[in-house]
């Protein structure tokens, strides 16, 4: 279990270089001077762009500059970002946290609503329970989530005025409707994953054994069925997390929320490489451990899986 | 093969069959041979009524994107802000948008980009993952190695992140962005192939180690053979589900991208295109909004229950 662990820890430091310099490659290939951008359509002083120049290293080759950033990086510093100069790491401190917020509740929502009517769904195949599951998530799967998140901002929050229109100034009430919105579209593919799963299960040897035995109902669905059919959604469970705590651009921007997908879409537009880079940097460690930790909950929930 | 079975009744084909046995592809055999998959596959689909359905759609739609003429006959680039935000009429049966034009000629002229784009962008993605997802599952080992990762770090990258990257560097001479179709292919194709590759290197790895593939080998089959006739016709069906669900993702991907300002932009219609111009007036009128963003939610739809249906007749688990 421990070499396994740190196998799979070595496996990551690849993807992780990989990905920041692709990333960091393709800031670099969208051209444009940075140094401008920051000035709009005024004249840029001389000695300011020299200075800028010489603290980002900007005209040195690219894999010179990326080893300036990973050098940096190996001490914990993110660099500091091109607007406004503020250190990234501190950046990342007041964004990330507004980005967990949503993703918590998108989490909840997803895996509670979703796990249950997908396993309700699935022990009630073809029955009206089931067709509603069915019909229902495949309708918000099918809706674009902008279009989601927009319609239910202008009614459930300017025109019915449930919920705060945007902003973050309303506490945990603020990031329920993104969290929601954000979590709809996963709850959808949880619920008929389950479904799924449950569904095969039910129809699994073992079922028929425990059934065989007498054992109740209650204890055949909520020990055997359960446990075996949840594999799936625990993956894709953990994957989705992985990529929740990564920021949701789309949602963040139509409810204001200034998060880890805010700044990730400004740093595009401004051409704050420095900044996209940090924060693809964190997203990609995210998502890589997240992973890890999926593959190790498989152990636990399948006892037939064992890491050496 | 298919055409070979049909011919197959036909009355003294028996002595074909003795006269030249070493024909691999003689009629007889497959006379002699019960149906095949594929051919269980077809008459499983036409009797679904939601394989039916879903095609049934997708055709509609396909001829919209072919031939809008058809359908519209009002130009879709006619504005008269006279119109503006009229409802739906029976001259405009999807009404006006916020510039007085006719959505319902907007909305079937932008079949075309749409489907386009998600057609085009799927191929391509299909194609790169096909190739890769072979190769890495078929040799193993240290090219294995070196795709995976490939793929992982191409993966690691977040999908608008790299989209909208991607798209930023579309411009022309002057430093516009270009807002045609082929940033936004780009975009979608380069961004769209990692989870098929997976798929095809794990089937292309288990249909590696079939026996008849190995009898093949000890036939003497050629390495590209052995990858092309034998592994991958065996190790396509995910791919081609996978496929099929994500079209309908990449058309609505393409929507997103033109919601975030850099996608396909004006003069290109899409449905993209429409859904944003409409948000910023959603307040005061709903249907500029509605009809595009029903056909975005309905061609998914219909990629989503195509792959369903396909994925049920082919998955011979579920017979």
């Amino acid at each position: 279990m421990g070499r396994y662990v740190a196998r799979r820890l070595l496996q990551m430091l690849p993807v992780i270089i990989g990905t920041t310099f692709l990333v960091f490659a393709l800031v670099t290939a969208m051209g444009g001077d940075p140094v401008q951008n920051l000035y709009g359509e005024r004249p840029v002083p001389e000695g300011i762009r020299a200075a800028l120049t010489a603290q980002y290293h900007l005209d040195d080759p690219l894999p010179i500059r990326y080893g300036y950033y990973l050098a940096g990086l190996v001490q914990g510093d993110f660099g500091t970002s091109l607007s406004g100069s503020r250190p990234i790491s501190e950046m990342i401190a007041d964004a990330w946290p507004e980005t967990l917020r949503i993703a918590g509740i998108a989490f909840a929502f997803e895996m509670v609503i979703g796990v249950a009517a997908g396993v309700m769904a699935g022990m009630r195949r073809g029955k009206f329970l089931d067709n509603l599951v069915l019909l229902s998530t495949l309708t918000v799967i099918a809706i674009p989530i902008f279009v989601l998140g927009q319609v239910s901002q202008i009614f459930l929050g300017v025109k019915a005025g449930i919920f705060p229109v945007s902003g973050t100034n309303e506490g945990f009430y603020s990031y329920l409707l993104p969290g929601l919105v954000l979590g709809s579209v996963s709850l959808a593919y949880i619920a008929r994953l389950a479904r799924a799963s449950v569904a095969e299960n039910l129809r699994m040897d073992y079922v028929r054994t425990a059934k065989a035995k007498g054992l109740s109902p209650s204890r055949i669905t909520g020990i055997h069925v359960l446990r075996n059919s949840l594999i799936p959604v625990v993956t894709y469970l953990g994957a989705d997390l992985g990529s929740l705590m990564g920021g949701a651009i789309v949602t963040e921007r139509i409810f204001n929320i200034p998060g880890v997908g805010y700044n990730l879409f400004k740093a595009i537009q401004i051409e704050d490489g420095p900044a996209l880079v940090g924060f693809v940097t964190l997203l990609v460690v995210v998502y890589v451990v997240m992973a890890l930790v999926v593959d190790l909950l498989y152990a636990v929930l399948d006892p037939r899986i064992r890491y050496a | 093969m298919r055409d070979a079975t049909k011919t197959s009744v036909a009355p003294g084909s028996a002595d074909e069959a003795t006269a030249e046995p070493a024909a691999p592809a003689a009629p007889v055999r497959d006379a002699a041979k019960p149906r095949s998959l594929l051919q269980d596959a077809v008459r499983d689909l036409v009797r679904k009524p939601l394989f039916l359905v879903s095609s049934g759609i997708i055709l509609v739609l396909v001829v919209m994107a072919a031939f809008p003429t058809l359908f519209a006959s009002a130009d879709p680039q006619l504005c008269e802000l006279g119109r503006s935000l009229q409802k739906p009429s029976a001259d405009a049966w999807f009404g006006y948008d916020a510039r007085g034009c006719d959505v319902y000629a907007r909305t079937i002229h932008g079949a075309r980009t749409s489907i386009t784009v998600g057609v085009l962008a799927t191929l391509g993605s299909a194609v790169i993952a096909l190739l890769l997802g072979l190769i890495s599952g078929f040799y193993g080992r240290w090219i294995d190695a070196v795709i995976s990762r490939g793929i992982d770090i191409v993966m690691g990258i977040p999908f608008l992140v790299g989209a909208i990257v991607i798209l930023n560097s579309f411009r022309d001479e002057d430093g516009f962005r270009i807002g045609g179709i082929w940033g936004v292919l780009t975009a979608l194709t380069v961004l769209g192939w990692m989870s098929m590759a997976r798929i095809m290197r794990s089937t292309a790895m288990q249909t590696k180690q079939s026996d008849y593939v190995t009898a093949a080998r000890s036939l003497g089959a050629s390495t590209g053979r052995l990858m092309f006739r034998h592994v991958l016709p065996n190790a396509l069906t995910p791919l081609i589900v996978l496929a099929t669900i994500s079209l309908g993702v990449i058309i609505s991907a393409e929507a997103t991208l033109s919601f975030l300002g850099v996608g396909i932009q004006e003069p290109t219609i899409s449905w993209g295109v429409m859904i944003n111009q409409s948000l910023g007036r959603i307040r005061e009128s709903l249907h500029p909004l509605l009809f595009p963003a029903g056909f975005v939610s309905i061609t998914v739809l219909a990629f989503i229950m195509l792959g369903d249906a396909v994925r049920d007749a082919l998955d011979p688990k579920l017979r």
